[in-house]
């Protein structure tokens, strides 16, 4: 129950999902888990602990290329988990790099370290008796998975300018503690996988819930005027503003997120709205109240309308404010100017205030591997073994090699060129495009995305070149299904997978990421997106004004409707 | 039929109980008949020795030839029913017995005595033969100067260890004072026409010796022992197989598997074949054409060349690509096909055995030919090959659920040699040239001394890493369709987890139902150390002590060079340890186990 007096006018009535009993009955999180692990029969979790591994940061998955080809073998599928480390705003050391690189070549089974758009790194392909030593490893180099992924707040985003380096650095520090101020209190996590003793306490989560969130919940914080986080994707973001370089408060922004259904209205993608300015003191009381009010009103019986943005459309916003306010017993104040004018990572050095070279890597679609010719993740490997500072995964799926002392910089980038992870060839349109993991490793995926990315973005390129827009570019997202993890309902151009081959194609969000794109065509193949691309991109080149973006141009030229207010423009 | 014409001089039963016999059993359909005669042996074994020595030797005063083979693939079997048969039309008393069902202690009254035998392994009887060979060896076994007896020796000249237990029993029986009717003979695979032969010899010896004991003329008197009663007689057998259709060849283990292990599924629609759960299947097979080809080609021989196959005329392709073995090599070729081509470094390799061994562990026909090419003619050729052996699986299905069809678990022997990728005769045949929907000749092989246990409330142990499985799928089948209540423990193993869990799916869903009672899986390769079966065995060594006493049978099934003995020392250790046992009460344990019928093995 809450500590805080519900209203009942704003709590959705109805019978509860099932998720709610299985949180309800999973002893905060433990389950049978430990059961599981015992169990030599089957390379999967059984019943309740499938999903509960979520809250422990793993998915169970399964090679999907080869589930039919298993099934006739009689084979189980090819069970595993793919595990999402919870690392607030994405910075790893050169020694935490090492160990996971070695752990992804020999107990994975894809062999890759995976950077995604959450900013931190997944491995894929885990089978069951590497689990645990898994965890262990994870912990000896102080990483966890701690609600990376289920019903709570999950790894904190945290902008990756390493220019600002002074207001970089503050930046982050609130990410980590806005990260460690939402954990779950459950020693569920120590105890399963770390063979910590159960201690006999009264245990509770005073805020998330004895039954946690009512649906996943993101967290971000961004420095203007970069949006690399991509704010209009997350439930809560803190806006950092600063004074004569020094942080000194956010302004609050709530509700934003991608997730839809297909096919059920009630679901879109929708833009986070501003709540106000507060001073930094106030930070964690705000950020523990926002998840506090979504906790008590988030609608807990359709998981579809379970999220933040649902909640503020049901109550009103301003009724969320007050709620916000009340609890935290300081109103916020009006919210301070700031304006992003980028989303992208700056490919390549740049210099810190401080002094300090960052090289940012382009890592397409954040795969880590050796590839042919390009033995990236060896590269990465090696570079780790000399670099000094850290390394720095981005919202974009990039790497940035941080804090290089003028020194060794030469060196750095001799050991980035050597291994095919500086690359001038790359175009400006494939810096900017991105795609999910899909298949053949996600469950939800309904169409390929990352494996295609790579081939449609040089269609892309060519259709550019065609009309001598070559050093032009589109941001341009794939995802295989509408859940929203490659963001494209916030891209100029979204492909969102229908079925093998077949997308939706969703124009006009803009560079910044300020706008939902909308539907311009309904599961298609690659033939006629590229048709519809090929003519819109033609008259783009002719009819743009000066620096119009393709998405602006779009909206501008009617060829698609500008989604103001999702609920009401995304589905009309 | 056979119980009709029974009369009390040539068994062991009064002329009443005979009479009482013969009006219960008219009473009974086939079927039931069955069914008795497995009870009544299940009962004469649990009263142990209970079988009065002196009323069976009393009662059978004229002469009987006792008939006793010890068989691994069914061969023995086969060659000592032949020798039954002529016998019984001679109107003789025979008593034809599996070795595993011979009273050992009536060894001494016996007069006349034949000894039918494989060898297995590295010289070792075979699995039925164990416990009689065990007691010949022991000091229990009693002098026996009133016995005359004949030995004859079944093998395959490429192993090492040629016919050695037959050699064995000669050799023992002659020590323990016994006289040879005639000499013992040592047969290669193809022993059909030199095992008639023998028997035929054998009969003529005899003939003086029945003459005057010769029994009434009422009929035959081959007491069918029960156990062997189960399948009926078919139309078809191996000298008449059955051309079924193929309807399934699945890969059962994964993409990234070292095996190469097949779920067959062969239909019986046509035939009168059926089967029981422990059965084996004899499937015959067509050479690679490709392998054919080739050896014609190196020596020179036109594919049409007629040549001579015993009674049969053929062309050679014919006769190389149906009749003749060109996966299994053997001395004898190397012999044979050395003269033939007159090369003196073949018959130099052939005259030191050790070596000739060695060369042909992994060597087909085709390597020693490749290697040694040459001109022999088309007989000569024919001549120095040998005629194919039906391979035999165990049978993975059971007939009340699959009905007229029957299952296979064939692992494809497959493996880079020489400069060539090889295949093996039959797996190569079943996996890879033979489509679905094409026809395989096949035969049941039957096999007594691998049953389930006939109370369906009785507890398994089922021991069957690899392809040993198989007949456990069976099983398994066979009392979810009989809605036994029984307890069901499966050990299974295998190198990898995600790759070689061979049935995996329907073993969750057994032990899902519950069917299953408990399944102990070994992936020997998915960590550090090796983890077998038998540490499964071991680890649970508690409750599979508490199931034994609580009566259940126990099978192992699989590889009998290595696990099938690594088994059963874990079970020695778990019997000493659990049951506070010495070794020697250990061993005597599983002996009696064996006696029972409650420790069947089915291995190779």
């Amino acid at each position: 129950m809450s500590q805080y007096p519900i209203n009942p006018a704003f709590v959705a009535e109805g019978k509860l999902s099932d998720n709610e009993r299985l949180k309800a009955d999973s002893d905060h999180l433990r389950g049978t888990i430990t059961t599981d692990l015992q169990d030599e029969i089957t390379g999967g979790f059984n019943g309740d602990n499938f999903m509960l591994i979520r809250f422990h940061g793993m998915y169970q998955q399964d090679d999907r290329d080869i589930r039919a080809e298993r099934a006739a073998q009689k084979l189980e599928p090819l069970h595993n988990v793919m595990l999402r480390a919870r690392m607030p705003g994405g910075i790893i050391t050169p020694t935490q790099w090492l160990a996971i690189d070695r752990f992804a070549a020999e107990k994975t089974m894809y062999g890759s370290i995976r950077l995604t758009t959450r900013q931190t790194f997944q491995f894929h392909g885990v089978l069951k008796p590497n689990i645990k030593p898994m965890h262990q490893f994870l912990h000896d180099i102080g990483i966890d998975s701690i609600a990376t992924a289920g019903d709570v707040n999950r790894n904190v985003l945290c902008t990756s300018n390493p220019v600002q380096s002074e207001l970089h650095q503050q930046a982050y520090q609130w990410a980590v503690k806005i990260s460690e101020h939402l954990l779950p209190k459950t020693r569920a996590y120590a105890e399963i996988w770390l063979d910590e003793e159960k201690v006999e306490t009264t245990e509770q989560e005073p805020i998330l819930g004895d039954t946690y969130l009512p649906r996943k919940f993101k967290t971000t914080v961004v420095i203007p005027p970069d949006n690399d986080i991509d704010v209009h994707a997350n439930d809560l973001n803190f806006v950092a503003i600063a004074e004569n370089g020094q942080l000194v408060g956010f302004n609050v922004l709530v509700g934003g997120g991608l997730a839809m259904t297909f096919g059920d209205t009630s679901t879109y993608p929708r833009r986070a709205d501003e709540l106000g300015f507060i001073p930094l003191e106030h930070t964690l009381q705000v950020a523990e109240h926002v998840v506090t009010v979504q906790r008590d009103y988030g609608d807990r019986v359709n998981r579809k309308n379970a999220k933040t943005k649902y909640t503020i459309d049901r109550i009103g916003l301003d009724n969320f404010r007050r709620e916000v306010e009340q609890r935290v017993g300081v109103p916020f104040e009006p919210v301070r100017p700031y304006t992003f004018t980028n989303r992208g990572d700056r490919i390549g050095w740049v210099e810190g205030i401080d002094g300090k070279h960052h090289l940012t890597l382009f890592i397409e679609n954040g795969r880590v591997l050796d590839f042919p010719g390009r033995p990236l993740k060896t590269g990465l490997a090696e570079i780790a073994k000399v670099h000094s500072g850290d390394f720095r995964m981005t919202a974009n799926q990039n790497l940035i090699v941080a804090g290089v002392p003028s020194e060794q910089k030469a060196q750095i980038e001799q050991l980035a060129r050597k291994y095919g992870l500086i690359d001038d060839g790359h175009s400006e349109q494939r810096k900017n495009s991105m795609a999910c993991v899909a298949f053949p490793t996600c469950p939800l995926a309904m169409a390929e995305a990352e494996r295609y990315l790579p081939e449609l973005v040089t269609k892309v390129e060519g259709l550019l070149g065609k009309h001598q827009l070559a050093d032009e570019h589109i941001v341009l997202r794939v995802t295989g299904c509408p859940n929203g993890c490659g963001r494209a309902m916030l891209a100029e151009a979204g492909l969102v997978g229908r079925a093998p081959g077949k997308y939706n194609l969703y124009l006009g969000g803009d560079r910044v990421g300020s706008r939902v794109p909308k539907l311009y065509l309904d599961n298609v193949g690659e033939a006629e997106i590229l048709t519809a691309l090929d003519q819109l991109i033609g008259r783009w080149a002719i009819e743009r004004l000066a620096n119009e973006c393709f998405g602006d141009f779009v909206i501008r030229a009617g060829v698609v409707a500008e989604v103001k207010v999702s609920k009401t423009d995304f589905h009309a | 039929m056979l119980l009709s014409s029974l009369v009390a001089q040539a068994s062991p039963l009064t002329e009443q109980q005979v009479q009482q016999l013969q009006g219960l059993v008219s009473q009974l359909n086939p079927i039931q008949q069955a069914w008795v005669s497995g009870y009544l042996a299940a009962s004469a074994q649990l009263a142990g020795g209970a079988l009065p020595q002196q009323a069976a030797a009393s009662a059978a005063p004229a002469a009987t030839l006792t008939i006793l083979y010890g068989s691994q693939t069914g061969n023995a079997r086969h060659v000592a029913e032949q020798l039954a048969a002529q016998a019984k039309a001679k109107q003789w008393a025979v008593n034809l017995l599996d070795m595993a069902d011979y009273k050992a202690n009536q060894l001494k009254n016996e007069q006349f005595l034949t000894i039918v035998t494989s060898t297995y392994g590295e010289g070792e009887p075979p699995e039925n033969a164990e416990a009689f060979y065990k007691f010949l060896f022991s000091k229990k076994a009693p002098k026996l100067p009133q016995l005359k007896y004949a030995v004859l020796g079944l093998g395959d000249t490429s192993y090492e260890f040629f016919c050695k237990t037959a050699q064995d029993f000669d050799q023992r029986l002659a020590e323990l004072g016994a006289t040879a009717l005639q000499g013992r003979q040592d047969l290669d695979v193809d022993y059909e026409s030199a095992a008639s032969s023998w028997n035929q010899a054998l009969i003529e010896v005899l003939e003086p010796e029945f003459k005057e004991s010769a029994a009434p003329a009422s009929g035959a008197q081959v007491i069918a022992w029960p156990g062997q009663t189960a399948a009926a007689a078919s139309s078809y057998n191996k000298q008449q197989p059955f051309a079924a259709e193929l309807y399934t060849n699945q890969k059962i283990t994964g993409r990234d598997s070292s095996k190469d292990v097949r779920h067959i599924e062969i239909s019986l629609a046509g035939s009168d074949l059926s089967y029981q759960p422990g059965d084996a299947l004899g499937v015959y097979f067509d050479n690679d054409p490709a392998l054919v080809r080739e050896l014609l080609q190196i020596t020179a021989i036109a594919s049409t060349a007629p040549v001579r196959l015993g009674e049969q005329r053929l062309t050679i392709a014919e006769a190389l690509t149906s009749q003749l073995e060109l996966t299994q090599s053997y001395p004898a070729f190397v012999d044979k096909y050395a003269a033939a081509i007159g090369s003196e470094a073949l018959q130099a390799l052939a005259a030191d055995k050790t070596a000739l061994r060695d060369y042909l562990a992994l060597r087909q026909i085709i390597d020693i030919v490749r290697e040694h090419p040459g001109m022999p003619s088309a007989q000569q050729l024919v001549d120095a090959l040998r005629k194919q052996q039906p391979r035999l699986y165990s049978i993975a299905s059971s007939q009340t659920e699959v009905e007229d069809e029957v299952h296979l678990t064939v692992g494809v022997v497959r493996y880079d040699a020489f400069g060539s990728t090889h295949l093996g005769g039959a797996s190569g045949f079943l996996a890879e040239r033979l489509a679905e929907g094409d026809t395989v000749r096949v035969f049941v092989e039957k096999n007594d001394n691998f049953r389930l246990p006939v109370n369906d409330d009785t507890p398994i142990i089922m021991v069957g890493p690899g392809t040993g499985i198989a007949p456990f799928r069976a099983f398994l089948q066979e009392r979810e369709q009989r809605g036994a209540s029984g307890d069901n423990w499966l050990f299974f193993g295998n190198p990898h987890f995600t790759q070689d869990f061979l049935y995996q799916v329907e073993l969750q869903r057994y032990l899902k139902q519950g069917l299953l009672t408990r399944l102990d899986v070994a992936f020997s390769r998915d960590q550090a150390e090796k983890i077998y079966v038998q540490h499964k065995l071991l680890k649970q060594g508690s409750d599979v002590f508490a199931w034994l006493e609580r009566g259940a049978h126990l099978y192992i099934c699989g590889d009998g060079n290595r696990m099938a003995k690594d088994v059963h020392q874990a079970l020695l250790a778990i019997i000493q340890q659990h049951g506070g046992k010495s070794p020697e009460q250990a061993e005597q344990y599983l002996d009696e186990l064996k006696q029972a019928k409650r420790y069947q093995k089915d291995v190779y």
